[in-house]
């Protein structure tokens, strides 16, 4: 078996060693009920070109976002990831590195966690970031957990038109833990946040919104924040699109509290939902409410600059079970992604993509909402937004698949009971061409008529 | 720099410094080409921002050469051992990358109609049979993100079963053995159950009385669940697992196992076949997808019948027509207990495990186990002269040592790990499990070959009678020759610096 190194004479060499007569010497501990003689009832091994051959037959079931013109957002986004970005992560050093525990020999990994934090800062408008969470979900699970740390309360309110995903996790994670939630109704069109601020009570500890939102709505919120504020609790925002902040307002500047995102756009293909790579920037005096890892700079013995993974008293292998939260592993390589497509871009480079996707979803929106049977229902957007469609939303993405278009996500297959059945929502990103746009209007004409 | 020369650069040869990106880069430059932007009006409302975020960029034989001069910083499980006990760091196979990044998986939205990607859902619902299979098990959830995620679905399940019987108010309490992982514990405090510690014996394992006394008081009316990790943290297989399972069982409650360690036991032993009620698979340990210098991992939770109804959203389901995603609670019965990620898991881990599993076939993996225990072994048994092994009889994938055969050297467990490195090798896991003192653990895996292991142990024996000699400095001092020296974590915490800013450096460099 080509992953194993040892030869039937090392085994045997190995266990004279030991004075044991064969491996089962070595199993003594199991329980006879347990051992089992024969293999389990599995294929034997196989060849990498049988394998090969076998998962490239799987693959190739599947219809992919590069073979046709590709529409679908709703939290995970198709973007061109440069070639280098793709080998940097699969160098050895850092593909085959673990936790950055011996700062010594992996001040690599500590090194781009420490660009990774301040980059996350600088996109979020905050002044400290860790060294990121699983996804853009958790992260925002999370965000609601530190939020009742920090105000020692127990109850949260959530957007309505937050991901539908990200409210389940938040859901079943406060459920969980015993604590409570409430939310505002679900509808498509944006809401200046009266009636969030109506369900805030005396044990409110968070107000969570999402911009871009669900639809695709942007907004300033900054007058929401400072409302939430004056009533004593934090606000979280959640970026599903990190793409968006190169070019509309920072959360930070618009005055919240913790900032959680989806970093999967830079860096990171679409992979079927994951890994994906989640964001958390806070406010300094929070520092230490924060989950998840944090990567600080120091010196070394002879006064070298240098960066340890810092603050761990909050972590579960030093305070068990009174940890900030029981997470161990972060997204260590789809960090490194992310870092090295922002480093690749730059700002201003980021802020042209941004301009770039915003186009074409301009035109998109302008191509579909010409049409019969279509109504546009974003006015204000990044590179998605919602339309009404004059059939199921359901029946028209499959019939576009069918067609060769994939036209983007119904609402109502994530949000089964809203009474969205027709509401679909349509991502355009710089992957799209005028043609595909024009593809895309055309098969809609068609399965519209 | 003690003894080493110094250079004008501060590089040695190979091994070059590097400077923050925030230090050599702009706004402006730009290592992509980018099209130009498409004449159109601008849809942003009240949102758009007045300027681009200041982050620097670089160009990209810029960016490579930073990234390159990074990674030769780091040690990795490809340029050398990397004993780390618990965390099994094997050899990655390239063929699960070249896998992973076929078109027909990593190019696929999770929400594209699921009859355009049959083939992603197949892959999962096969990696669910082999999974199953191997531990023994009627139900695995994919979708938990990582070991401690793992632990928190596969204790959601157990809170689950418990609520629905109408048990939720009166059992609040988790046995968890001294040993254990911290997320254990962590996990378990974050559903709102109560941390009960059941001291190991002299064996290392489980002390049976104890366990016993634990479960009885109350009558075991309010246990919930024992998290025990098999094989446990002192390397050692639990011996009476099974009279361990059938106790709590007895008493209602729910058995949740760490399966960290399954890379010692898979194709020889079933969990399911040990009582188990629920357990995670680290699919970055047993199953070869890479550490990632910390992620991303991937924590599918096998699930006993018991558990079974209470799985988390979503699920594959295959019928005569197909695979089919069950998303949402309104298209299942099943009193599922949620939802624990957006979308549905981690399938770039899921096409590098599926590969890996093929790869060795059901008789690869029993050898696999086999080796990663013989291969621990050997460590042990021709080190445990010199060193000091605080349990008799053989281990399983790990070996573990306590730092009384430093006594009265005047170094400890650290200094030992870091002469380590200068000799090449990542030190093995330190301090873990808590229950010896000085702990050092060591886990070599299956593929490491007899050579290396050799160099290793005499290596090793070098450093043990270094250290009974009094060469103070070869520890003390240590690490001498990697990229950089012991780090001041002191500084670190009590004055973090978690961010690059301008500011702040200028002032750093006027000093």
């Amino acid at each position: 078996m080509r992953y194993l190194p040892l030869t039937p004479a090392d085994r045997q060499s190995m266990l004279a060693t030991m004075g044991a007569a064969s491996i089962d010497d070595l199993f003594v501990d199991v329980p006879g009920a347990a051992q089992r003689d024969g293999l389990v009832d599995l294929p034997r091994h196989q060849s990498e070109m049988q394998v090969e051959r076998q998962l490239s037959h799987m693959a190739g079931k599947n219809m992919t976002a590069s073979s046709v013109p590709f529409f679908c957002g709703a939290g995970a986004y198709k973007h061109h990831v440069p070639a280098t970005v793709d080998h940097i992560i699969q160098r050895s050093e850092f593909l085959t590195s673990y936790t950055p525990y011996q700062p010594e020999i992996t001040q690599g990994t500590l090194q781009y966690l420490f660009e990774f934090q301040t980059q996350v800062c600088e996109l979020t408008g905050m002044p400290v970031a860790n060294a990121s969470m699983y996804d853009g979900s958790t992260a925002a699970a999370e965000a609601v957990l530190m939020a009742h740390r920090v105000t020692r309360k127990s109850r949260a309110v959530l957007s309505g038109r937050l991901h539908p995903h990200y409210t389940a996790v938040i859901e079943n994670l406060s459920e969980m833990g015993g604590f409570t939630l409430a939310q505002s109704a679900c509808a498509p069109a944006p809401t200046n946040g009266d009636e969030l601020i109506a369900m805030i009570d005396d044990d409110t500890s968070c107000v969570v919104i999402q911009n871009p939102d669900f639809f695709g709505n942007v907004a300033d919120f900054s007058a929401l924040a400072q409302q939430v504020q004056n009533k004593g609790c934090l606000l979280i925002a959640v970026v599903p699109e990190v793409m968006s902040l190169g070019l509309i307002k920072r959360p930070g500047d618009m005055g919240a509290d913790i900032v959680v995102g989806e970093g999967q756009s830079l860096g990171n293909g679409l992979n079927f939902g994951g890994p994906y790579v989640g964001l958390f920037a806070a406010r300094e005096k929070h520092i230490r409410q924060m989950p998840g890892r944090l990567c600080g700079e120091t010196v070394d013995a002879d006064g070298n600059r240098g960066f340890v993974l810092t603050l761990s008293t909050r972590e579960q292998h030093i305070r068990r079970d009174k940890a900030t939260s029981n997470i161990c592993t972060n997204s260590g390589l789809c960090s490194l992604a992310f870092t090295a497509h922002m480093t690749l871009l730059g700002g201003e480079g980021l802020r042209q993509l941004g301009q770039i996707n915003h186009a074409r979803a301009v035109q998109l929106s302008q191509s579909l909402g010409a049409l019969e049977g279509v109504t546009l229902m974003t006015s204000a957007f990044f590179n998605e937004f919602s339309v009404r469609v004059s059939r199921p939303a359901d029946a028209v993405v499959n019939e576009l698949a069918e067609k060769g278009v994939l036209g983007g996500v119904p609402a109502a297959r994530l949000l089964p009971d809203a009474g969205l059945d027709d509401v679909l929502i349509i991502a355009a990103t710089e992957v799209n061409t005028e043609e595909d746009i024009a593809a895309y209007a055309a098969a809609m004409q068609e399965v519209l008529s | 720099m003690s003894g080493v020369k110094q250079t004008f650069t501060g590089n040695r040869a190979l091994v070059l410094e590097e400077a923050l990106i925030f230090e050599i880069g702009v706004t402006s430059k730009c290592g992509v080409d980018l099209e130009p932007v498409p004449e159109t009006p601008s849809m942003l409302g009240d949102c758009g921002a007045k300027q681009a975020v200041n982050l620097p960029g670089l160009s990209e034989p810029e960016a490579m050469r930073h990234y390159v001069r990074l990674s030769q910083k780091n040690h990795s499980i490809d340029a050398g051992l990397y004993p780390l006990g618990s965390c099994t760091m094997k050899h990655n196979p390239r063929l699960n990358e070249k896998m992973a990044r076929l078109p027909g998986f990593g190019d696929i939205h999770p929400l594209q109609p699921q009859a355009s990607v049959q083939g992603a859902l197949q892959l999962m619902d096969d990696l669910a049979h082999w999974l199953k299979t191997l531990t023994g098990m009627p139900e695995v959830a994919l979708s938990p993100k990582a070991g401690a995620h793992g632990e928190l679905c596969g204790m959601m399940a157990i809170r689950a079963a418990i609520e629905a019987k109408g048990e939720l108010d009166s059992r609040k309490r988790v046995l968890v053995p001294e040993s254990a992982h911290g997320t254990n514990p962590a996990t378990a405090a974050l559903l709102g159950f109560k941390v009960d510690g059941i001291p190991a014996n002299a064996d290392g394992r489980v002390d049976l009385a104890a366990f016993k006394e634990k479960l009885q008081e109350n009558g075991g009316t309010d246990v919930a669940a024992i998290m025990l990790t098999n094989p446990n943290t002192c390397g050692l297989f639990e011996r009476d697992i099974i009279e361990i399972a059938d106790a709590l069982h007895a008493v209602g409650g729910y058995f949740y196992c760490d399966g960290a360690n399954f890379n010692a036991i898979v194709g020889r032993v079933r969990p399911g076949d040990l009582g188990v009620d629920a357990m995670h698979i680290n699919l970055h340990k047993t199953f070869s997808t890479p550490h990632g210098g910390g992620g991303p991992g991937s924590g599918p939770t096998v699930l006993s019948e018991r558990l079974a109804p209470f799985a988390p959203l979503p699920y594959v389901e295959k019928s005569d027509e197909g695979y089919r995603l069950v998303e949402d609670a309104n298209q299942t019965d099943a009193p599922s207990f949620g939802r624990m990620v957006a979308f549905h898991g981690q399938m770039g881990m899921f096409v590098r495990a599926l590969s890996y599993m093929m790869s060795h076939g059901s008789d690869g993996l029993r050898q696999v186990a086999e080796d990663a225990v013989l291969n621990a072994n050997y460590v042990l048994a021709r080190l445990q002269d010199v060193m000091s092994a605080p349990f008799n009889g053989p281990c399983m994938h790990e070996a573990l040592f306590d730092d009384s055969f430093l006594k009265d050297t005047g170094i400890d467990t650290l200094d030992f790990a870091k002469a380590m490195i200068d000799e090449g090798y990542h030190p093995m896991t330190m301090y873990f499990p808590l229950v010896v003192h000085g702990a050092m653990l060591i886990e070599p895996t299956e593929t490491e070959s007899k050579a290396t292991l050799d160099l290793f142990i005499a290596t090793m024996r070098d450093l043990v009678a270094g250290a009974k000699a009094g060469d103070l400095d070869r520890f003390k001092q240590a690490p001498e020759l990697a990229p950089r020296r012991r780090l001041d974590e002191t500084q670190a915490a009590r004055n973090p610096v978690l961010r690059w800013q301008a500011e702040c450096h200028e002032a750093q460099a006027a000093e």
